[in-house]
């Protein structure tokens, strides 16, 4: 079992480690871990920049011990939303910690100039960062890290862009060049504690208890990953082959969610990005590959015969929040604004709603171009190429506040009403139905993938009272708490049902029944639901954009008074835990 | 020259960087982890450029074998070396004298080199790894 953890004053510049299996036989590790070592380590009611604000990286007992387990867990305050941050991110970050021996890594203090840390197995060391500070672009960061540190094939580089130096409030950390903590604001925080980069090289192994059991369990996971239907979606098109049924039926927000349908859908289809996928790339210690990567091959501009070529991941929420949600009708439009975003190191997803409220808010005279400087228009990549650099640069009012999220801005400017967020994190690309928004405000991230209420829509005919959809919502909500806390892709649900997960856990040192691993699920939930409402969270007080309601779903248009009783109902239930 | 079975590759430009055969190679060992793995997975100056792996060669000659000052690594018939850990001091020499860069130092201090056994190969989901009996002067063909 992996059950220590290394803790990191940045403060002080110094190091411990401990050995926590008290936290690690009853949380399990990844999320589960990471609730108790966040209330441990910080007070819930503190400045997300505050020098006491604390970032807690954990892993699980599944990490590079089984394929598809690839996922690390990061947990800290939200500067977006002044309340629970978690986010996970694949690459090598969760084999790297798990080989260098830790189940979680806690990261408190400040540092009082620029640095980035390097944990190299049981060692960490703190780099002066001064020169690679202001350094907008977090691949250059990373190529300039990876000369510098050891570990190559067996590391992994989380790093910030200038969105996270500028304190934008949904600036992401990348790793491995296509992968992020992306939703809520990390990159934000480790740029607050003047970090930019933490670099894990792990080259380590654990004992198994059981060899023979494990060999055994490990291939039926091997086969299950790679021969049956259950991460086909994945390794063919990859999450892009939504756009396609998901604009057929009405459930693609478009231009700030005016539609749910768009001529260009077939354009920014993954069918239309699969013409020019470049390469595949695979998280460490996962078969399946995902990761889809375009090559935008581009000529200079004023010379002739001289072409760079761009290889750029997408996948679905990218497309719909860049592409469709911005009205782009052309992919290569999409990618080039899809490069200054992954480059400066913003949440995508957050970025693409914030510049649609600003487009919308625009055009009705709320704000003017004064405040925006470039004209920004549906499908106008250039202007909001423009405008993502003022994201960074904030050289006015208007983006210092439009770089603190939708709900901030809608504050200050109006247009709340088409203001898509929810729980102040920014909407994702679902509007399905009833199951999609109230997964959104009852999801303890406020993210789609708390509960996945986007694919209840898409299998229900007709919905249950609200109050037995909420129940359902939470019920996927606490279950995906164990994927979480093992720590295994939530792209693998499919294979890692309760019952391999018991097998699986045996031969690395964790005796757990079905039932038991269930009931784990659901006090993981209630622990950070608790931990949310110490942060200040209030369901009473969660706002739903008028715009839903106005624009048909794939199910109609939604009943105001349906999502109202859901909330109530939720609302009952977070009083009462 | 006797020819024997290994660990080859089918086409590298097909490698997407999972590293399932480094976690194949120590898991052979008992493990879950990479600390025995003789065998690497590496982005090519990052994931934008590719991703290759790293192994012994089966050198007919190897250099890491002739370093050796207590012959805990020898040469193999057919290429390639025979480790053997119980006589093996942890000097290092012979991950300095490899020239690909191919032999791993473990958390003991001792080398971790691929034999050849070709396990990972079963594990090589796109077409990159084979296990194939061949002549050693075929061993650095190109494919395309």
């Amino acid at each position: 079992m992996l059950t220590k953890v290394l803790y990191i004053d940045l403060s002080r510049y110094r190091y411990s480690v401990e050995d926590r299996r008290d936290l690690f036989e009853e949380w399990i590790g990844g999320t589960g871990v990471a609730v108790q070592l966040l209330k441990e380590n910080m007070n819930p009611e503190i400045d997300p920049f505050d020098e006491e604000s604390t970032i807690v990286f954990a892993v699980g007992p599944l990490n590079a011990a089984y394929p598809l387990a690839s996922k690390t867990v990061a947990m800290f305050k939200s500067p977006l939303t002044l309340n629970i941050g978690e986010s996970h991110a694949g690459g090598r970050t969760a084999t790297s910690i798990a080989n260098a021996g830790y189940g979680a890594i806690v990261i408190t203090g400040k540092s009082k100039k620029p640095v980035y840390i390097v944990v190299n197995n049981d060692k960490v060391y703190f780099r002066d960062a001064r020169v690679i500070w202001g350094i907008e672009d977090s691949l250059i960061v990373a190529r300039i890290i990876a000369e510098n540190e050891k570990g190559r094939g067996t590391r992994s580089v989380m790093r910030i862009g200038g969105a996270g130096e500028r304190l934008v409030r949904y600036a992401c950390v990348t790793t491995e060049t296509y992968r992020h903590f992306g939703r809520l604001g990390l990159g934000a925080v480790l740029g607050s504690k003047n970090v930019k980069a933490l670099v894990v090289n792990g080259r380590g192994s654990r004992k198994i208890v059981d060899r023979k059991a494990y060999r055994e369990v490990y291939d039926e996971i091997f086969n299950l990953a790679t021969e049956s239907d259950a991460m086909k979606k994945y390794h063919l098109l990859g999450t892009a082959v939504n756009v396609k049924p998901l604009n057929e039926k009405k459930g693609l927000p478009v231009t700030n969610l005016k539609f749910t349908s768009s001529e260009y859908a077939e354009e920014l289809s993954g069918e239309s990005f699969a013409e020019i996928i470049g390469r595949r790339i695979a998280c460490s210690h996962c078969p399946v590959a995902c990761i889809h990567i375009a090559a935008l091959r581009l000529p200079y501009e004023n010379e002739p015969y001289f072409y760079k070529t761009l290889m750029l991941s997408y996948d679905y929420e990218l497309i719909y929040a860049l592409g469709t949600m911005l009205g782009m009708k052309r992919k290569e439009d999409f990618l080039k604004l899809l490069y200054r975003v992954e480059a400066y190191g913003l949440d995508a997803m957050t970025t693409g709603v914030c510049l649609a409220w600003a487009t919308e808010a625009l055009e009705k005279g709320l704000i003017s171009e004064k405040d925006t400087i470039v004209k920004l228009e549906f499908g106008n990549s250039e202007a909001y190429c423009e405008a993502v650099k003022y994201l960074i640069h904030q050289p006015n009012e208007f983006y210092r506040i439009l770089a603190q999220g939708v709900e901030r801005a809608s504050e200050v400017y109006g247009g709340k009403e088409f203001a898509l967020a929810f729980g102040k994190n920014e909407m994702p690309g679902y509007h399905t139905g009833y199951a999609a928004h109230i997964g959104y405000l009852i999801g303890l991230r406020h993210s789609h993938l708390d509960n996945a209420g986007y694919s209840a829509d898409q299998k229900m005919d007709s919905y249950p009272e609200p109050e037995q959809l909420v129940e359902k919502l939470m019920k996927e909500e606490q279950w995906r708490q164990v994927l979480s806390s093992l720590v295994v892709c939530f792209f693998a649900r499919g294979v890692y049902k309760p019952d391999i997960v018991c097998r699986a856990l045996r031969p690395v040192g964790m005796e757990i029944e079905e039932d038991e691993l269930v009931e784990r699920g659901k006090k993981i939930y209630f622990e950070k639901l608790r931990l949310k409402k110490a942060m200040g969270f209030n369901a009473r007080e969660l706002r739903v954009p008028e715009r839903i309601f106005e624009t048909e779903t794939p199910h109609g248009k939604l009943n105001k008074d349906y999502i109202e009783r859901a909330i109530e109902y939720f609302a009952g239930i977070v009083e009462n835990c | 020259m006797t020819k024997i079975k290994r660990l080859v590759i089918k086409d590298i430009e097909k490698c997407v960087g999972c590293g399932m055969c480094m976690y194949a190679c120590s898991r052979r060992k008992g493990e879950a982890g990479i600390d025995g793995s003789g065998i690497l997975a590496v982005s090519l100056s990052g994931f934008e450029r590719g991703a290759t792996v790293i192994f012994c060669r089966a050198c007919t000659e190897p250099p890491c074998a002739q370093v050796c000052p207590t012959g805990a690594m020898r040469a193999r018939e057919g290429g390639g070396v025979i480790y053997h850990e119980t006589e093996c001091i942890g000097c290092g020499n012979c991950i300095e004298a490899c020239t690909i860069n191919a032999i791993f130092r473990r958390s003991n201090g001792k080398p971790a080199v691929c034999v050849h056994c070709g396990y990972c190969a079963n594990y090589c989901p796109h077409g990159v790894l084979a296990y194939e009996e061949i002549e050693p002067e075929e061993f650095s063909r190109v494919v395309v």
